[in-house]
């Protein structure tokens, strides 16, 4: 790929990095990862404002970075659009003039034409001639977008763009993103630790955890089917217990799992062996509760039964923590409408019967290896393993 | 009132900013964006005037500056006569002497400019003049002007070490203080308070000036 960005980094300290990325022209890739994750890390080595021991940064055939060659592109020759997270303005600037000395190249006529076209596009005309300080959270966040897109990068680096505004703020924002987006030619790197915010507005999502780059994919695939356990944790899936592989069933794309005395349909993911110890999770998308005034069919998918062991109210909804076949093992999560849970007369020490639909579960190794770069041993345990339940 | 005494104190404030005013903007802003191996103790360095008596200083400068030290002597070969008990001798050690002055109030300036500001300027592609010219030092200004401010105020007041490096010799190195000083030594107070209240709305005028322009500085508005 000589079009879009390609990134390679590694090094041991003093921030520990081991990343490789790929993204797209108009593609937009969202880095997610909690604090300290080494999010903001890579986009400054993007961006030239730090120096990274091993690796290469490839930008549209151009070489940026080059360890081995000892090339170093400084970061005010490389175009990049750098949206900050909390957006840098020069606070004795202007918006317009904010916008103009991102494009210094141009001759000042041309400059304040385009400065005025930049800002329109980003719904800030007729506040041209404000200084940061008078304008919004929202509004400042927009005068940034402008800044970095009046350069014409060669790439858009948003680092957290949304984090320092209120609730309502980052929604309209979230929408004005998503048209802009269309528009924009480049590859976008979003960094967030907001995974609803990955979702909702990027292609591509990799997961980051110290430094590394644990996968890379669609953001619903990343989301449901993590090909690690760190990385089920990582983007918060709650529910991840270990099972043995019982059969698989081709003909109807379907893996039997044996998981607390349950036989399981998950499925069908044959690169399991038979016998082998796995680790599974399920999204809370894929748990359904029966309904205990009017039975349905659903009910036949992996229906388990157990006992409410907590409920925790979070505004409209409610998570359940359900003891299935004991209450010293580790309960199984699943989040409930408020008003369902009123209606269905759940609370704490109610039996309940749940359906665990099979095309949610997904299997993993039991350690944090990768299916694909090996496979997993049969009954092999693994250090992580105190974290899960059987 | 000794116009020459006054003339010679201001022509040496004036002096001592123009020299220490682009010194002080590149220090100040060294100091305050890089992190390196004995900043500490270069600071220190650079602290030491304000707290050595102005004896002290005074005494090391005209050992340094004296006929039998390399620059003493380097100077008489060049011009064809000493550097001690000269303007050029006193404007040397007022330089010096201010150092703390010029440099702290400009380096806190620098620093109090958010880095992410810099990282910014960098990637819209600013170079660095462009950066410091554009950028840095209309953010940074508050701190120069005070630099400004206290080092010509202070080059005015300043006694001890003008009386050690300059002696008193009446249009060359006699300044305010030190005519003041003399003025009371004759009893002529009537003279020394004139010079007094002189020296007092000078200074007055520019520190409170000083202090109106960066009160108002936040609200500023630049298109």
């Amino acid at each position: 790929m000589t079009e879009g960005i390609r990134i390679r980094l590694q090094q041991s300290g003093p921030i520990p990095l081991d990343a490789t990325l790929e993204c797209a022209p108009g593609e937009v890739l969202a880095l997610v990862g909690p604090s300290g994750s080494g999010k903001t890390t890579i986009l400054r080595a993007i961006a030239g404002l730090l120096r990274v021991a091993n690796g290469a940064i490839h930008c549209n055939g151009d070489a940026w970075f080059d360890a081995e060659h000892s090339l170093h592109v400084a970061a005010r020759r490389r175009r990049v659009g750098y949206v900050f997270q909390n957006y840098a303005l020069f606070p004795h600037l202007s918006a317009m003039h904010n916008v103009m000395e991102a494009m210094l190249e141009l001759p000042v006529a041309e400059r304040e034409r385009r400065a005025r076209d930049v800002l329109a596009r980003v719904r800030l005309a007729g506040l041209e001639h404000r200084v940061p300080a008078m304008l919004s959270g929202g509004q400042q966040q927009r005068v940034a977008v402008a800044r970095a897109l009046a350069r014409e990068p060669q790439v858009l680096l948003l680092d957290e763009p949304f984090s320092a505004v209120d609730r309502a703020t980052r929604q309209k924002l979230y929408r004005e993103l998503a048209e802009l987006r269309r528009e924009l030619a480049m590859p976008v790197i979003l960094v967030t630790h907001d995974l609803d915010e990955a979702l909702m507005l990027s292609d591509r999502m990799c997961v980051l955890h110290q430094g590394r780059t644990l996968q890379s994919g669609e953001p619903l695939q990343v989301m449901t089917r993590p090909e690690t356990v760190e990385v089920a944790q990582l983007v918060g899936l709650r529910n991840v217990f270990r099972a043995g592989v019982v059969a698989h069933d081709a003909e109807r794309g379907v893996t039997f799992i044996e998981w607390r005395r349950h036989r399981l349909e998950a499925r069908l993911q044959p690169e399991f062996e038979i016998g082998a110890q796995v680790t599974w999770t399920i999204p809370q998308g894929h748990i359904v509760l029966h309904r205990r005034d009017r039975p349905s069919r659903g009910e036949h998918e992996n229906p388990v039964f157990g006992k409410v062991v907590e409920c925790l109210s979070l505004g409209e909804n409610i998570v359940l923590s359900v003891a299935i076949n004991g209450s010293e093992r580790p309960p199984l999560f699943l989040t409930v409408p408020a008003h369902t849970a009123r209606r269905n007369g759940i609370a704490q020490d109610v039996d309940i019967g749940v359906s665990l639909l099979s095309e949610g579960i997904h299997l993993m190794p039991v350690d944090n290896a990768r299916i694909r770069s090996k496979p997993v041993q049969g009954g092999k345990q693994s250090q992580g393993a105190g974290k899960m339940g059987r | 009132m000794d116009w020459s005494a006054l003339s010679l104190s201001l022509k040496l404030a004036t002096w001592t900013v123009l020299i220490l005013l682009p010194l002080g903007i590149w220090v100040g802003h060294a100091l305050a964006a890089n992190r390196f191996r004995g900043k500490a103790w270069v600071e220190a360095l650079l602290a030491l005037p304000l707290v050595l008596p102005p004896t002290v200083l005074g005494y090391y400068l005209l050992v340094a500056m004296g006929g039998a030290s390399p620059l003493g002597q380097l100077y008489e070969a060049a011009f064809g006569r000493p550097l001690v008990f000269s303007f050029e001798g006193l404007l040397l050690a007022s330089v010096i002497f201010n150092i703390p002055f010029a440099i702290q109030p400009m380096q806190r300036g620098f620093e109090a400019i958010a880095p992410e500001v810099r990282d910014a300027a960098a990637c819209c592609g600013l170079t660095r003049w462009r950066t410091l010219w554009r950028i840095e030092l209309p953010l940074a200004w508050p701190g120069i002007l005070s630099a400004v401010v206290l080092t010509f105020a202070h080059t005015l007041g300043e006694f001890g070490v003008v009386l050690m490096v300059g002696g008193s010799i009446p249009g060359e190195t006699k300044t305010v203080a030190i005519a003041i000083y003399d003025r009371v030594q004759a009893f002529d107070t009537g003279g020394a308070g004139i010079m007094s209240a002189a020296l007092l709305l000078i200074s007055l005028i520019a520190i409170g000036a000083a202090y109106f322009t960066a009160s108002r500085a936040p609200a500023r508005r630049h298109d």
